[in-house]
């Protein structure tokens, strides 16, 4: 992390060193554990290279990588940690210290697997008794078995079950019903019945049912979950863009990593470049420029000098700044957005899942069904026994187990192709919401373009200029100056030796070949003629000079992200509205727009899009919201559905549904298509648990239906919904652009935090 | 019939048994990390599954 002109008073090496500490845990006997997310191991050779190079720093203890998460916990003892990041860096892994905390996070998933485990065994056991039973066992054998399947399937039930009689009990209690509810009773009043008959001696005990619905169950839950998961690991192991801490000057003079969150206002904070700008502040010393691209969806850098007020989140990118803390962290604009998503969630609509539309209308009808069977088997035959027995028998036969995985797999599908074309999804509800969309809003910078400038018109230039410009570009971290460089690398420009290079913030860079001296950088400082500020767009803005002599001028664009263009096509040819809010200029969204094609707004404050988005809302218009600033978070909560790419801010990340890790905006269309189709395929799906129902219900009610019908039947309305799913249909689709290894995570944020 | 009644306690043994391993191997960790798992068995290097205290 070193940069071009670290100041002596700020060592970057000690800052992160402090961080680690920061965000480490202490195990028994002074053993500190430390998670890293390397979002670049991707082999067997990288787990090898790593966990050589960590554990062969003295003080390290243990070093292990996971490649499924794409993360490195590390055991180190010593009062300061050893240096882990600058030992990956040397080895070409870029990585960044994570919270610890992965065990707390997978307890769900432990808990639903060691259920279907369980579920599993139960289901298998039983059922071998039951098939010696339907085979046609004598009586004393039966009643054996069914005691022998009571003593199995009793804590198994429990055990497995407690994930649906909790959410069904939480349910109930609110007044509320879900497809737990039927689910629950379902399962517990078939092990009643069949408890009261292996007591009583009878001939139908629904043990096997009771636990293999259980089990599919089991499958369609944990497969849901998994597939949440999946994205969240995914989506966290990106890179880190708020500051976790800050360097703090005490008035005596001594220096203290503290956290973000005790940072007051007043305090004096020492800013690398390369960093963000922790709270609100104010500028004391120095000179820099800042890239507010994902604060204000500003594209140009910023000069910033003396004086000058800082928001919360800006990326200081040349000289190292002396800041004054202007409000706490919980007052800065960071926490302003994050109140003004807090709003917009309370005012939007709440979603309810296609499933949980469905257990609404089900539960009740199903219900019904039974007690109105009971009543009437009562009055046609007076035999209590025999009407309750049908009664369950009916809702054993209706217990929603093709209803419970009718959806979830349609989406775990649907999620699966998304994963593999770099799209990772929220939840299933996202899918629905991204299906039902018709109408698209993008941000400009860093969504619509990659936020960072291009050359304009290489071909014009001469290529002795680009070769010097890119000479000196070559010593900066400035947006500009990488831009240059990267032109002068793809024109093959030819090396040239800058000696006495130095950088002036705000103003440009300087070198000299000889005793020549070369300046490139803003006109007025280059030419050493005082220029009048222009707005023309068509004005240069850098310029590189010889001894003072204008050479050449150099114009910048932010370049619009691959497949934009085509995925605006696609979007409108899919008879949806797209349209751009934008936060930068409005000569600049111009620009893009008339490329583009599109209507645009710009200048706008989070708050105007969060209003335009609640207007289209107010006008029966589902809005999928495309954005990656810390402007658009409120935006990306307040709209039907809201995408973000893996660049954005971890606010705007968080907050979105989707977050595509790839570069191209052909995302977009994708995900929409994939979505539709889900949604097609798990509506087929309840029709198909639906028709189950109609055929198999009237045998419940006329009391035909035997354990081994229950059996055949429930386990066939799984099978067939599952295989539906399954259904290539999907494969139809756009093939994937690259293979699922190839995903591209780290390049878009590592580029942002250059 | 009855003679073969031993049988159930041994199936139902070997059920139980299969069920306690693979509780075991999620306690272990052993699901934690499968690709890098199926990397690992390239090296030759002696290796230890992640001791799960933590």
């Amino acid at each position: 992390m070193s940069c071009c002109g670290a100041a002596a008073s700020i060592d970057p090496r000690q800052e992160e060193q402090d961080e680690i500490l920061l965000a480490s845990r202490l195990l028994a006997d002074g053993v500190r554990q430390s998670d890293l997310s390397v979002p670049s191991i991707h082999c067997g050779g990288c787990i090898r290279t790593i966990e050589r190079v960590l554990g062969g720093l003295s003080g390290v203890e243990h070093a292990r990588v996971n490649l499924s998460t794409k993360r490195v916990t590390v055991r180190w003892r010593g009062a300061a940690p050893p240096p882990f990041l600058a030992a990956l860096k040397q080895a070409g892994y870029d990585a960044h210290v994570d919270e610890v905390g992965g065990a707390r996070r997978d307890g769900t998933l432990k808990e639903l697997v060691r259920a279907l485990a369980v579920a599993g065994f139960a289901a298998s056991n039983i059922m071998m008794f039951s098939v010696a039973i339907w085979a046609g066992a004598d009586p004393a054998t039966r009643d054996a078995f069914h005691w022998l399947s009571a003593l199995i399937a009793l804590p198994a039930l429990a055990y497995a079950g407690r994930v649906f009689f909790r959410s069904a009990w939480r349910a109930l209690r609110h007044g509320r019903t879900n497809m737990d509810v039927p689910i629950s009773i379902g399962v517990v009043l078939a092990f009643a019945l069949s408890l009261y008959e292996t007591l009583t001696h009878g001939a139908h005990a629904y043990f096997d049912a009771a636990t293999s619905l259980l089990f599919f169950l089991l499958i369609g839950r944990t497969l849901d979950h998994v597939m949440r998961e999946r994205a969240r690991a995914a989506v966290s192991g990106l890179t880190r863009l708020a500051a976790r801490g800050a360097l703090v000057r005490a008035p005596d003079g001594t220096t203290r990593y503290l956290p973000v969150g005790e940072i007051e206002p007043g305090m004096t904070v020492l800013l690398a470049a390369g960093e963000r700008v922790p709270v609100d502040a104010r500028v004391v010393a120095g000179r820099s420029e800042l890239d507010a691209a994902l604060v204000s969806g500003e594209s140009l850098p910023q000069p910033v000098a003396e004086g000058a007020a800082l928001q919360a989140g800006t990326l200081n990118l040349t000289e190292p700044l002396t800041l004054v803390a202007v409000a706490a962290a919980k007052d800065s604009f960071l926490a302003e957005m994050t109140r003004m998503m807090e709003a917009a969630e309370a005012g939007r609509s709440r979603y309810r899942r296609l499933a949980d539309r469905a257990a609404r209308l089900y539960a009740p009808v199903v219900h019904l069904t039974a007690l109105l069977t009971g009543a009437g088997w009562l009055l046609a035959t007076d035999d209590l026994h025999r009407a309750v027995t049908v009664a369950i028998a009916v809702l054993i036969i209706t217990c929603p187990c093709a209803l419970g995985l009718a959806v979830p797999m349609a989406q775990v599908v649907a999620a699966r192709r998304l994963f593999e074309r770099g799209i990772m999804v929220r939840d299933g509800g996202a899918l629905e919401r991204l299906a039902e969309a018709d109408h698209v809003v993008f941000d400009k910078t860093g969504t619509l373009t990659r936020g960072l400038p291009q050359l304009l018109d290489r071909a014009a230039l001469d290529g002795r200029s680009l070769a010097l410009a890119a000479a000196l570009a070559a010593r900066s971290r400035h947006p500009y100056a990488l831009a240059l460089a990267e032109a002068g690398r793809a024109e093959n420009a030819q090396p040239i030796d800058m000696t006495a290079v130095a950088e002036h913030p705000g103003c440009g860079l300087e070198g000299r070949v000889g005793a020549t001296l070369y300046r490139l950088g803003r006109a007025e400082w280059a030419l050493g003629t005082p220029t009048a500020a222009t707005s023309d767009d068509r004005a240069p803005s850098v310029v590189l000079s010889e001894d003072g002599r204008l050479l050449a001028g150099f114009r910048f664009a932010d370049a619009p992200r691959p497949g934009a263009r085509e995925a605006v096509a696609a979007l409108a040819s899919r008879g949806m509205a797209v349209e751009i809010l934008s936060g930068d200029r409005a000569a600049a969204v111009r620009r893009l727009a008339s490329t583009l094609g599109v209507p645009y707004a710009a200048q706008l404050s989070p708050g105007d899009k969060t209003a335009r988005i609640a207007a289209l809302a107010a006008s029966g218009r589902k809005v999928l919201m495309v954005g990656d600033g810390l402007n658009d978070a409120p935006a990306l909560v307040a709209a039907h559905v809201s995408m973000a790419p893996a660049s954005a801010a971890d606010v705007g990340r968080n907050a979105a549904d989707f977050v595509f890790l790839r570069e191209s905006l052909q995302a977009v269309p994708q995900a929409i298509d994939i979505a539709r189709r889900a949604g097609r395929l798990a509506r087929q799906n309840l029709l198909l648990a639906v028709g189950y129902n109609a055929v198999a219900v009237p045998v419940a009610i006329l009391g035909h239906v035997t354990p081994l019908l229950a059996a055949i039947a429930m386990s066939l309305s799984s099978i067939i919904v599952v295989a539906n799913a399954l259904r290539p249909g999907l494969d139809r689709a756009a093939p994937p652009a690259a293979p699922v290894g190839g995903l591209a995570m780290a390049e878009p944020a590592a580029a942002r935090a250059r | 019939m009855t003679d073969f009644l031993y049988l159930i306690p041994i199936a139902l043994a070997l059920g139980a048994l299969g069920l306690g391993a693979f509780l075991w191997a999620l306690r272990s960790g052993q699901y934690e990390d499968l690709d890098g798992a199926a990397e690992r068995i390239l090296f030759d290097d002696d290796d230890a599954p992640t001791d799960r205290r933590s």
